[in-house]
């Protein structure tokens, strides 16, 4: 029992990297332009993100450093250089018009080589070793909750033993589920994402719904990469562990239908799968083979849901086509 | 309200066809555009950029050694961008070349390792040749299938078959594969599963360009490649016209898979002479914006190739010499890849500004 909720918490702590990459692209497509560049955005966020916290400790010391301001600075940096990559992507194929595949594979590689590049030039500066204070580290896996919430038998660990990004992650979710459902604002970004011509009849902005949801997307997308940084990964720059784990994201956009509360379990089920070979040990299955697992089950779950047949369940209908007003 | 008023100060027209002199003179001037936007970061790390290109041409060019060793990079590049380009006319996003080289390499790896001794050099090589080009093909195959029948995915669909492959190949290197108990390697091949030389250099270089004539010819002057682009521009207008799409995309797919699977044997047999999880290194994504970058023209990738080559082999001297980063290399070749999407825009629409009243009046 105690392994399987160590298990649960584990994929959850994964799962919640998933989820802020899988939440931007959400946004991104439903506004109809397929971003395939989140893994390089996921690595820019992880590799700013972290130099952000870094750049901070050290100018003020650390014995100075509140962890809370640690924080914000890294999710705001994290969140810059996800957002400018996504204006890059945003300029060439809404402004331009270039092909959106393409352009998204262009910036896979252009944020990784600029992930890496930023988190090797932070090592070879400092002298070989980038890591953040343990006081920081701390402040990163910080349980929010008290600890008489989290010693509730079996409740407390599942529910309540998370670090903020979690929960902050399933509030955007939540918020994410109401905009496009309730608010106005939504509502257009979906026109705008299945029928440009018709949204711009209206005279709905179609530009500037296209570049908002493609830049706060890439935003929240690189928050994930991160997330991952600083918790997963114990605050070190680590390329290895985040290669994969965009496309994943992708993927799980279609897993997730476009919905963003899905998400959540969505997140968490392909956490617990990049993990499970480190906790669950099955004797006849060599670990190099279990570790492929959630990629074959990526490629299930695109089959089953290209078959599935259900107007409900479909992509924003003009997503991957830009939309070019004098072109009927 | 006036007519000028209501007129936007500038507005957008698709351009007929340009002039192609004219269009690859943009081309041009957005690659090099690109190359002075790549000079930005080896600024920030306080180097002297002009300096930095001089290292990186000096590291990939400066000696007959360091030559072989660009061309030996540029080779894979080159033959799987010839892969990729069949699809990518197709517009079927096959980014899983990566999986498909190390599918080739499994297989032709799997020949040099337990048949060295029972067949003569020449015919191992055969072998390894056709093994590595049906099992790349195969594993190029999959991901058509399921586009052809349920249009499944394909970009998501290849990736995850890359991830997938280099899995087993990890598993082979550790366990059934593994030379010395724990080394995790994989034992060098024999001498008669090795590719000889010419010119110093292993003859893929030979069997890559032989390629690049052929899909030359397959892709303009042949019926497949003719069905491809009709598919490429509008896959209604190919349905219409009678043309099985599924089909065709399966065949296609195969091939690419082939190529990219010859790759594969070469890049195991000419130059690493093993099989390790590594063994496509990327090539299979680099080699998209070599694609790309010569616009799917065959000849323009022998160029576009070697440039890339001369920058990821002039990058690792960079990071010996000035410590800057190896991965300035990607950087740069996402700022190519940029350039050349957005010089598009200028080659296929043109911008109208507004004109003054009075000049409409005078007209």
């Amino acid at each position: 029992m105690s392994s399987l909720i160590a298990l649960l918490v584990a994929s959850v702590t994964f799962g919640t990297v998933l989820m802020y990459g899988t939440l931007g692209e959400i946004l991104t497509e439903k506004s109809g332009n397929l971003n395939l560049g989140v893994e390089g955005i996921m690595y820019m966020g992880g590799a700013f993100g972290l130099a952000g916290a870094f750049t901070y400790e050290k100018a003020v010391g650390v014995a100075a450093s509140n962890g809370f301001v640690a924080i914000v600075i890294a999710v705001v940096t994290a969140f810059a250089a996800g957002a400018i990559a996504s204006l890059i992507y945003g300029f060439i194929t809404i402004t331009l018009r270039a092909n959106q595949n393409v352009t998204g594979l262009a910036l896979t590689i252009f944020g990784t080589g600029v992930g890496q590049f930023t988190g090797e030039f932070m090592r070879v500066r400092e002298g070989g070793y980038v890591a953040l204070s343990n006081h920081l580290k701390g402040a990163f896996t910080f349980q929010i909750f008290p600890s008489f919430l989290r010693d509730i038998p079996v409740i407390g660990r599942i529910l309540f033993s998370h670090n903020a990004f979690f929960y902050i992650a399933i509030a955007l979710a939540v918020a994410m589920h109401f905009f496009f459902q309730k608010t106005k604002t939504g509502m257009y970004l979906r026109s705008v994402g299945e029928s440009p011509s018709t949204a711009d009849a209206a005279g709905i902005n179609i530009t500037k719904y296209k570049y908002l949801a493609t830049i706060i997307g890439g935003g929240i997308s690189a928050i994930g990469g991160m997330v991952y940084i600083t918790t997963t990964a114990g605050c070190v720059w680590n390329h290895e562990g985040l290669s994969g784990v965009g496309w994943l994201a992708v993927a799980l956009v279609i897993f997730c239908m476009w919905r963003p509360l899905n998400a959540i379990w969505g997140s968490i089920l392909f956490g617990a799968l990049m993990i499970m070979y480190l906790r669950v040990r099955v004797a006849f299955i060599p670990t190099e083979i279990y570790k492929i697992l959630p990629y074959i089950v990526t490629v299930v779950v695109l089959v089953f849901s290209s078959m599935r047949n259900n107007k409900e369940k479909q992509p924003p209908a003009s997503l991957g086509v830009n939309y070019f007003r004098e072109e009927r | 309200m006036t007519n000028e008023a209501r007129t936007p100060w500038v507005r957008l027209a698709k351009r007929d066809a340009m002039d192609p002199r004219k269009a690859w003179a943009i081309r041009l001037g957005s690659i090099l555009i690109a190359l002075l936007l790549g000079m930005i970061p080896v600024f920030i790390t306080g180097n002297n950029p002009i300096a930095a290109y001089g290292t990186i041409i000096k590291g990939a060019l400066g000696r007959p050694i360091y030559i072989k060793q660009t061309v030996k990079i540029a080779i894979p590049l080159l033959g799987c961008a010839l892969a990729i380009a069949p699809c990518f006319k197709m517009r079927f996003w096959n980014i899983g070349a990566e999986g498909q080289i190390t599918a080739g390499a499994i297989a032709a790896s799997y020949f040099a390792l337990y048949w060295y001794q029972k067949v003569p050099s020449t015919l191992l090589l055969l072998i390894m040749f056709v093994s590595a080009a049906v099992a790349g093909g195969i594993w190029g195959l999959i991901p058509a299938f399921f586009k052809a029948k349920w249009n499944t995915n394909e970009t998501l669909f290849t990736l995850m078959m890359n991830y997938i492959i280099i899995g087993i190949v990890a598993w082979l290197q550790g366990g059934p594969w593994e030379g010395r108990k724990g080394s995790q390697i994989i034992p060098m091949f024999d001498q008669s599963a090795r590719l000889p030389e010419v010119f110093g250099v292993h003859i893929g270089w030979i069997i890559v360009l032989v390629m690049v004539v052929l899909m030359h010819i397959y892709m303009n002057f042949t019926k497949h490649g003719y069905e491809i682009a009709v598919i490429g521009d509008s896959e209604n207008t190919a349905r219409y016209a009678g043309m099985n799409v599924g089909r065709i995309m399966m065949r296609t797919m195969f091939l690419s898979g082939a190529i990219s699977g010859i790759v594969g044997f070469i890049v195991v047999s000419g130059a690493n002479h093993t099989l390790y999880r590594g063994v496509a290194n990327g090539v299979g994504f680099t080699s998209i914006t070599v694609a790309w970058l010569s616009q799917l023209n065959s000849f323009a990738m022998i160029v576009i190739s070697m440039i890339l080559a001369i920058l990821t082999k002039g990058a690792s001297k960079l990071q010996t010499e000035l410590k800057v980063p190896m991965s300035i290399s990607s950087i740069v070749t996402g700022i190519l890849l940029f350039c050349m999407l957005s010089s598009e825009f200028f080659i296929n629409y043109q911008l109208i500004f507004r004109q003054k009243k009075s000049e409409e009046v005078c007209r």
